[in-house]
């Protein structure tokens, strides 16, 4: 198991984000996580590279535990890639230095091969012309694009997808769910918090529905998505769907 | 009338003569004191919003001392006080005396910089493994050097019309050299309207300068922030 959590609780003051999750992620496995918003995917997603720190429960991440003030946490992050959904690209540099500079100060790589790697996953996502550009210049398809790939470009195990396509203008998600299709193919861990019931369907080994920070139902895409058991599963997908 | 049109310009002119060596003087203490305002300023702003307490509660009260304090006051106390036991000369008296109090108004400055930042930034600095230190140093300083520019530059311009405040302490820059002037041919009327209008014309200099500099500034991806 790549990912084990262990009865995760997670507050905000009165607020329980998270209400004692359990789940176990197996490596290559691809998990989209479904619910309602505000019922905490955000939340299990953040926890699991220490954006958030929790209350009580464990996090492993290959191995390691997940503590937030902690050494390890920056060991942790380079093992588990994250793509937000509001892009959050460096503004002041270009697309290939958005991509370069964490492998330059973090990975510690040469200027040389970090554009090299960088020039590499343009490619993966489709914008090799776009090297020179920067973000104000992309539209919000290719700026999702460009976020991937930073992430990528640290080779990590595991990759967060927390709801890329909902800030895109609706003839851009297509763009970003086929390259995430393609990481899937290269197996890569992946868990995609998502509202996209038709890609989870086509991606997903497995889908997490979540409600009120617990998890609801838990199984492959044909049986939540086709043959929910629990009502609250029916009746989120009859909204969505 | 003739005459005495004559007379005044060559008067002004003899004004002018005996300030311009003065010059380089105020522009010396000015890039001197606002230097090291930059670097104090940046250093006692990123304290500010640490989350070590002992160091953001340092550079609060830092901020407050010296906020609250004269810049007149803060000369003599630095020339005439500190002078004393550590043996500054004027130029580094009136130097530090103009910085660290520049360096006050700066730290806040920077403060807001850094905060106007999105948090979406550190996040995503984070997530690749960056640590704060190279967040901040990398990401959230290069953007907000460019949000501060403006109220920075306003600072700077503000520093050069304070540094006429040194003259106290005999310091021979413009404001001093228009002082000696009087004293010796007590013409007190043209030699304060030169004086005048030497710093004018240096502060509307540099208002251009600031303007033409926030234009080139204005790259591409900047101003328009990322969705
Ligand atoms: N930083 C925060 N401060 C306070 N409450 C928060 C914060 N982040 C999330 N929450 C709350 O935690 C709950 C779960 O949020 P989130 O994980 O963002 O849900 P989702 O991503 O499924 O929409 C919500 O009730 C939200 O209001
Ligand atoms: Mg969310």
């Amino acid at each position: 198991m790549i990912i084990k959590v262990k009865d995760l609780v997670c507050k905000f003051g009165d607020i329980c984000a998270l209400d004692g999750i359990s789940l176990d992620v197996k490596k290559g496995e691809v998990v989209v996580i479904i619910g309602p918003s505000g019922s905490g995917k955000s939340t299990l997603l953040r926890c699991l590279n220490a954006l958030e720190s929790f209350e009580s429960g464990e996090v492993t991440i290959d191995g390691t535990k997940v503590v937030k003030e902690n050494k390890s946490v920056h060991k942790i992050r380079l093992e588990v890639g994250m793509v937000f959904q509001q892009f959050n690209l460096f503004p002041h540099l270009t697309v290939i230095e958005n991509i370069m500079l964490a492998q330059r100060i973090v990975r510690k790589r040469s200027a040389e091969i970090s554009r090299q790697k960088g020039m590499e996953l343009l490619g993966l996502v489709d914008l090799s012309d776009k090297i020179d550009a920067y973000p104000a210049q992309l539209s919000g398809g290719q700026k999702q694009r460009v976020a991937i790939a930073r992430a990528l470009a640290m080779d990590p195990m595991i990759m967060l997808f927390d709801e890329v396509t909902s800030a895109l203008d609706p003839e851009m998600v297509g763009e970003v769910l086929e390259v995430i299709n393609k990481l899937a193919d290269k197996g890569i861990t992946m868990l995609i918090a998502s509202h996209e019931i038709g890609f989870a369907r086509e991606v997903a080994h497995r889908i997490i529905f979540i409600e009120d920070g617990k998890i609801v139902e838990d199984g492959p895409p044909s049986v939540i998505l086709d043959n929910p058991k629990q009502q609250r599963t029916k009746d989120f997908l009859s909204k969505v769907l | 009338m003739l005459d005495w049109l004559a007379e005044q310009i060559i008067l002004h002119w003899d004004i002018l003569q005996y300030l311009i060596p003065a010059i380089p003087v105020t522009v010396l203490i000015t890039i001197c004191s606002f230097s090291l305002a930059m670097v104090l300023g940046l250093i006692i702003g990123v304290m500010r919003i640490s989350s070590i307490k002992l160091l953001s509660n340092f550079a609060s009260i830092y901020i407050n001392v010296i906020r609250g304090i004269p810049l007149l006051v803060q000369i003599f106390f630095i020339y005439f006080g500190l002078g004393k036991f550590l043996n500054l000369d004027r130029f580094t008296a009136g130097v530090l005396a103009v910085g660290i109090c520049y360096s006050a108004y700066l730290a806040e400055i920077f403060r807001s910089g850094i905060n106007a930042i999105a948090r979406g930034q550190h996040e995503a600095a984070q997530a690749l493994g960056m640590t704060r230190f190279q967040t901040l140093r990398h990401v959230i300083i290069p953007q907000s050097l460019r949000i501060v520019i403006p109220p920075i530059a306003n600072e700077f311009i503000a520093s050069l019309k304070d540094s006429s405040l040194v003259s106290i302490i005999g310091l021979r820059e413009i404001t001093r050299a228009g002082r000696e002037y009087y004293s010796q041919y007590f013409v007190d009327f043209q030699t304060w309207v030169m004086v005048a209008l030497i710093y004018l014309i240096m502060t509307l200099t540099l208002s251009r300068i600031v303007k033409y500099l926030e234009r080139i500034y204005a790259v591409e991806g900047f101003g328009s922030k990322t969705r």
